[in-house]
């Protein structure tokens, strides 16, 4: 049984690596991220590493999407923000 | 179904190799920091295969007897230290990213001429 | 280097490291049958040692403390990294951004937040921050510690931001208490690994008494090394975050008087 879902799940990741580094638009890319983190997390169960499984959820699922989502943000606000100085002039 | 002996290090290998892919055809600097996580991500699947074995418990000891066969416990914390290097070396990454935006005003890696020593 | 031409050159780097890796990648055990003794050993060793049950917290807080205290060094360096790049500049603070009304931070969208889903973030805020405390004090027994708990605890306030409860969040974050804490836990691993050493005992020795097996006040160092790593790694990551907003939040401030 463990080794079905594993060989599944490593294909799925696999698969979803290269979909993830193929996706070019950013925001995109981020939701992708937090899923190939769930998928990674997932893989953690299967293989008996729930402590790890625990810390890929955190970081791959939360903290990772936060910080490129705040980073983008952060741009984008520069960005209308320097359009808007431009503007008036 | 027996577990195929070699087919996780390929993964990895095949993870590793995408993830530098995706570093080598970036147009955005953010685009190149989550390929750098995929790469980084390879490394969890190489350790965690080599730490398996067949029929193992986890390494936790609440609720199993301590004469029960588990899976490398070691290999596990070196992979939950490397969980959190990663987040933080995207942190600093990212930050380094909006300054570069910030300063230069591109998020291309190919314009990132103007940086110099 | 043109985009096509770097491109064949990665494909002819892959060719070579793919053909290499496959050259080593053989003689490795395979898949799910695990040959080394190490893993063994500590998997029988750290019950009795270290009277813990999650032997991984085990090799992390305790075999190999003393890595795991150069990790925590990294965040608290990176932490430092994010804060010394994105703190604010001084031509930046100037009075130029709140001359005008209109609607600068027009790269939000400003759909009307639906009130379920308001109530329900600020509601599980509590439950998050309960949640993570138990993940970051249990450690020692469950799969869990320090590190998931304080994520989860830093990633607590942000619902309150999602729930535009947006002062708040605010106050949360930019308390000066949390720069405090910040170096309080990454000082608290070191002067633990220092209580061993003034008792005579090598650096991060364990030291304090193991207690019962299964209790929440036992194994010692590891319990209160995995508690310091939860304070840390949650005021680090809640600094970062308001660093990356900070500028966002004070422009919001602004505009609404």
């Amino acid at each position: 049984m463990t080794a079905v879902l594993g060989v599944g799940l490593l294909a799925l990741i696999a698969v979803s690596a290269l979909a993830l580094v193929r996706t070019d638009d950013v925001t995109c890319q981020t939701m992708a991220l937090s899923f190939y983190g769930l998928l990674l997390a997932l893989m953690f169960f299967v293989f008996r590493a729930p402590d790890v499984a625990l810390a890929q959820i955190t970081v791959g699922a939360i903290a990772l999407p936060l910080m490129v989502m705040l980073a983008i943000t952060r741009m984008k606000h520069r960005e209308a923000r320097r359009r808007k100085e431009k503007e008036p002039s | 179904m027996k577990f195929p002996a070699d087919y996780p290090y390929f993964v990895a290998a095949w993870i590793l190799l995408c993830g530098l892919y995706g570093i080598v055809r970036s147009k955005h600097l953010v685009h190149m920091v989550i390929s750098l996580t995929v790469v980084q991500s390879s490394t969890y699947v190489l350790l965690l295969a080599i730490g398996f074995r067949r029929g193992g418990y986890a390494p936790v000891f609440a609720g199993l007897h301590t004469g029960a066969r588990v899976v490398d416990p070691i290999v596990q914390a070196l992979m939950l230290t490397d969980v959190v290097v990663e987040t933080t070396v995207v942190a600093l990454l990212l930050a380094m990213v909006v300054k570069a935006y910030e300063k230069g005003g591109t998020t291309s890696p190919d314009d990132l001429r103007f940086l110099r020593g | 280097m043109k985009r096509s031409h770097r491109l064949w050159l990665f494909a002819v780097g892959a060719l070579g490291m793919g053909f290499v890796y496959c050259a080593g990648a053989r003689n490795l055990p395979p898949w799910g049958q695990y040959r080394g003794p190490y893993g063994d050993a500590i998997a029988q060793l750290a019950v009795y040692e270290r009277h813990t049950t999650d032997t991984v917290n085990a090799v992390t807080y305790d075999y190999r403390g003393f890595d795991t205290l150069g990790e925590e060094f990294i965040l608290f360096s990176a932490v430092t990294g994010v804060m010394l790049l994105l703190r604010p500049e001084k031509q930046d603070s100037g009075g130029k951004r709140d001359e005008k009304g209109g609607n600068p931070a027009s790269f939000r969208d400003r759909a009307a937040l639906s009130e379920t889903v308001q109530m329900f973030t600020t509601a599980i805020f509590g439950f998050a921050v309960i949640f993570g405390i138990y993940m970051a004090t249990h450690g020692q027994l469950t799969p869990g510690g320090g590190f998931q708990g304080g994520v989860i605890l830093a990633a607590a306030p942000m619902l309150l931001y999602i729930a535009e409860n947006t002062e708040a969040f605010q106050r949360i974050v930019s308390h000066p208490l949390v720069e405090f804490l910040e170096g309080a836990g990454a000082a608290g691993y070191a002067l633990i690994g220092m209580a061993a050493l003034a008792m005579g005992a090598a650096f991060l020795t364990n030291v304090i008494p193991l207690g019962t097996t299964g209790d929440v006040f036992s194994s010692g160092t590891i319990a209160a090394i995995s508690a310091c790593v939860g304070v840390e790694v949650a005021a680090g990551f809640t600094l970062i975050i308001f660093e990356y907003l900070r500028e966002i939040l004070s422009q919001k401030k602004n505009e609404e008087p």
